[in-house]
């Protein structure tokens, strides 16, 4: 599996998801500067956590219009796969690759710690290495993940299967407890949580891996 | 040309930073105060002269950037 991590100014979070992809696939991945104008031949893009453009205007919504946004719409477009991280969730739907909204927190703080979550779905390129209703542990590490879309997408999103992973006790107010969707297309997965903080043992587990022996069993 | 932009979260939509100053308003000893919604003012210098053509790059600025219309609406004031 080929990938690509995008570099916004203020990401802080892409040299973590290189080491993961590194480290499972084996494979160099391609550091990708957002004023770039071309992707790189890759089978997964991923949008990163961090605090792109120093969240101004709105978390997400500058990278939103950054020259390498075109391409990554291009690949989503021909089905390939794209993962948002944090940060990146939020660019996703500002991007209008996901719907809804990423709100402020409803406890107004910064939440930074380890969460439980359902996967809820395995019928996908991300999640396939997980089992239905598993519990895992990954860390967030946000102040605004508190996701909104009206009545009738989130029924849509649970309709269609598309709510891959659930908050068991919600830091942040989200909808339905919702802490990561896919797209109509099932290419594009946004999730708040952290996979590619824990993927080394060193780093207190290793919940985060199934998402990435996903994409290589699916991609590769 | 000058122009003010007001973008406030839509009617419904929770506001939680809102709920906070109300709170903070109502330790202060300002118990009048009820629901309080925030939002954000973006004043813009246009080198456009025609009005009509400056609201409707407005409207597209506050469609493309400026608001998120999943949950934010707007309002365009021209000085």
């Amino acid at each position: 599996m080929k990938s690509a991590v995008i570099v916004f100014p203020a990401s802080n979070c892409d040299r973590d998801a290189a080491t993961a992809l590194e480290q499972i696939t084996g494979n160099k991945t391609a550091m990708v500067w957002h004023q770039d104008s071309e992707l790189p031949d890759v089978d997964l893009v991923v949008l990163p956590g961090g605090f792109s453009y120093g969240d101004y205007l709105r978390c997400g919504a500058m990278a939103n219009q950054s020259k390498i946004m075109g391409e990554i719409k291009a690949h989503a477009a021909k089905g390939g796969a794209v993962l948002g991280i944090c940060n990146g969730f939020q660019v996703l739907t500002e991007s209008g690759l996901l719907p809804g909204v990423l709100m402020r927190n409803a406890g107004l703080k910064f939440v930074c710690k380890p969460v439980a979550l359902n996967v809820e779905e395995t019928q996908s390129a991300f999640t396939r290495k997980y089992d239905k209703g598993q519990t895992i542990t990954l860390p967030v590490a946000h102040g605004e993940g508190n996701y909104y879309a009206d009545a009738a997408t989130l029924d849509r999103l649970d309709g269609d299967g598309r709510v891959m992973f659930r908050y068991q006790n919600n830091p942040n107010g989200s909808a339905r407890n919702i802490a990561g969707i896919l797209n109509e297309k099932r290419n594009v997965l946004g999730l708040m949580p952290h996979p590619e903080r824990v993927v080394d043992p060193l780093n207190g587990g290793t919940d985060g891996r199934g998402l990435f022996q996903s994409l290589i069993e699916t991609l590769s | 040309m000058k122009a003010r932009v007001f973008v406030t979260l839509k009617n419904g939509v929770l506001d939680p930073q809102g709920k906070a100053i109300g709170h903070a308003l109502n330790g202060l000893g300002f118990g009048s105060v009820g629901e309080v919604r925030q939002g954000k003012v973006i004043d813009l210098e246009l080198s456009e002269t025609d009005a009509a053509k400056a609201q409707s790059a407005l409207k597209e600025m506050c469609e493309k950037l400026l608001a998120n219309t999943v949950i934010e609406k707007y309002e365009i004031e021209l000085k």
